[in-house]
């Protein structure tokens, strides 16, 4: 019993058990059980029987279905882009010697540690139409004359939800980048400094080489959470209006849970998954480590 | 410290006004937009109903602060219900995802048992699997597990997304410890589970704690699993309730709205202040694996 104890092969295993026990039951048998239903016609309360590849012909036949893919793109890639831009720049501008450095690094990440669901009820009411505070400012500066319909027109709800979450991702983009930045040693700008480099110069040739294996692997972690958000448009604007920012996460829930199609409400979250890896391979194949960034030569 | 002093840089060569442009005032506004809605939530919370639909006066200020949202929040509605099970689900699901994740990354990262390196990289896929790929199959296998509209089915579905986190940063911290130590303790007779219990995890003590703190921020603000898988107001957890719970039809209580997502966003901000360190290590130490 001793020796068995002290093998590491069977205690490894043993010490796998909990963890392999909770996440092959939680998430690879629904992923597949995800799959599987989304070739059924499976209802909230009934089983659902094999219709092979139905619910994803109707889907792609569905309007909504395919708003709902253009929204969700549309969302992730402005959101992304403008969450990357003003990430870093929050990054670089945390680098700098700064009095309260550690303070003020800490308040940076609040909105992204509080409840999402919590924070959009605030945009929610900022983004008010009768008594929305920033429509209130623009009025009295004279920028605008009506208040804005901030939720209430499919393109202003549309860049009013990528604001919000553009509020919410750039602490996070910027605190990892800027882990990042830390490990940049000093010596490198001091020569590239002394042999005339302007501070663009700097930025572009010393500090964004050394970066990039960082910012893909934040950004592919951005892109994810950005596309298969839900939380922030179900507090929002639930899709509305006329489906203009529903996402895919938020179409699946809405046919799926209280409209109780199952099958249909899994093919729309099955969907998901090649964008996803999509995604994830570009960021790999595209932004991983080069040799040359540890000190060796490419190949 | 001495990395702190060195990362100062060349910054004294840039004067004063080109600081003020190129730093200060950028920081500003970032700060400005990011604490805003914050400011929001709290002036909004603390305004009588009056003062909230008013066009008149100053809306940045509140002239008559009332009490009366977080009384009406406390007494008229089953906040308190909502905290005590969204507090419950995250300390349970954060413990059990731990102690599942200490074993796991142990495992992977210093038994090396055959098989160790693609269970790593597996857990590391399963860190990517997003909860809105998996909450339709899941509210199916909690229905028909008769763990719908229980708080236990958020308790066993939290570590699916707690546990991949968790064992992750810990593998990176384990790795950091020496291998000598356990030799050395080996060649005294340790068993294994005395080399973890009084070598590895009392040096991983800052790793515990920051994969905890993450764990449990990530489980107080879940929201996809506990809209789906809760129907009952007694059951719900704080987020979901808020959400759900105090909007009536067209009626916008917004002062009591905001005052519940005040207090919904006090504890993780409180635990949140006392471990910035932890926290940031963890969510860095996570990405830059």
């Amino acid at each position: 019993m001793d020796r068995l104890l002290n093998n590491r092969h069977f205690l490894g295993l043993a010490f796998m058990l909990p963890a392999a026990v909770l996440l092959l039951l939680f998430l690879t048998y629904p992923l597949g059980l995800g799959v599987w239903l989304g070739f059924t016609d499976a209802k909230i309360g009934r089983e659902g029987v094999w219709v092979g590849l139905e619910n994803y012909e109707f889907l792609f036949g569905d309007s909504v279905a395919r708003l709902a893919l253009f929204n969700t793109l549309f969302y992730t890639i402005a959101a992304s882009i403008i969450k990357f831009v003003l990430g870093l720049w929050l990054a670089l501008l945390l680098n700098k010697h700064l009095p309260f450095k550690a303070f003020l690094r800490a308040i940076v990440l609040l909105p992204f540690i509080v409840p999402t669901a919590l924070s959009a009820i605030a945009f929610w009411w900022l983004y008010d139409a009768q008594f929305s505070v920033l429509s209130w400012t623009l009025t009295k500066l004279g920028w605008i004359d009506r208040y804005i319909d901030f939720l209430g027109d499919p393109w202003n709800a549309r860049w009013s939800v990528i604001a919000a979450n553009v509020w919410r991702g750039v602490p996070f983009i910027a605190i990892t980048l800027l882990a990042g930045l830390q490990t940049i040693s000093p010596s490198l700008y001091e020569a590239a400094a002394i042999d005339g480099a302007t501070p663009w110069q700097q930025f572009w040739n010393v500090t964004l080489p050394l970066l990039t294996p960082i910012i893909a692997v934040v950004m592919t972690f951005s892109v994810l959470f950005t596309f298969t958000d839900f939380q922030l448009i179900y507090v929002l604007t639930r899709g509305g209006p006329l489906n203009s920012t529903h996402l895919m996460a938020t179409l699946a829930f809405q046919r799926a849970i209280p409209g109780g199609a199952l099958g249909e409400g899994s093919a729309l979250a099955v969907a998901m998954v090649p964008f996803l890896l999509a995604a994830i391979l570009f960021s790999y194949f595209g932004l991983q480590r080069r040799k040359w960034q540890q000190g060796g030569t490419d190949n | 410290m001495a990395q702190e002093q060195d990362t100062q840089g060349m910054d004294y060569l840039v004067s004063l006004p080109r600081r003020v442009v190129t730093v200060y005032v950028p920081m500003f506004l970032f700060l400005f937009v990011l604490l805003f809605p914050f400011y929001w939530m709290v002036v909004t919370s603390f305004k009588p109903n009056e003062e909230l639909i008013s066009r008149e006066g100053n809306p940045f200020w509140v002239v008559a602060p009332t009490l009366s949202h977080f009384k009406k929040l406390l007494f008229q509605t089953e906040y308190p219900q909502w905290m005590w099970n969204t507090m419950l689900v995250a300390v349970v699901a954060t413990f059990l995802s731990l102690a599942a994740s200490v074993f796991a990354a142990y495992a992977i990262e210093r038994l090396r048992f055959r098989g160790a390196h693609q269970t790593g990289l597996a857990i590391f896929l399963a860190y990517l699997v997003p909860p809105s790929i998996l909450f339709i199959p899941l509210a199916a296998m909690v229905f028909k597990l008769g763990l719908f509209d229980t708080r236990f089915a958020l308790i066993l579905t939290y570590p699916t997304f707690l546990i991949p986190f968790a064992t992750w940063l810990l593998m990176g911290y384990f790795r950091s410890i020496p291998y000598e130590l356990e030799e050395c303790a080996l060649i005294d007779g340790a068993s294994r589970w005395q080399i973890l219990t009084k070598i590895i995890l009392p040096l991983a003590v800052p790793g515990l704690i920051s994969a905890g703190i993450f764990a449990f921020t990530l489980s107080w603000n879940e929201f996809i699993y506990a809209l789906t898988f809760i129907q009952s107001s007694e059951n719900k957890t704080v987020p979901v309730g808020v959400v759900t719970e105090l909007v009536e039809g067209d009626v916008y209580h917004w002062g009591a709205l905001m005052a519940g997502a005040l207090l919904g966003s006090v504890p993780v901000a409180i635990v949140y202040s006392f471990f910035v360190e932890y926290y940031v290590a963890g969510m860095t130490g996570a990405v830059k694996e």
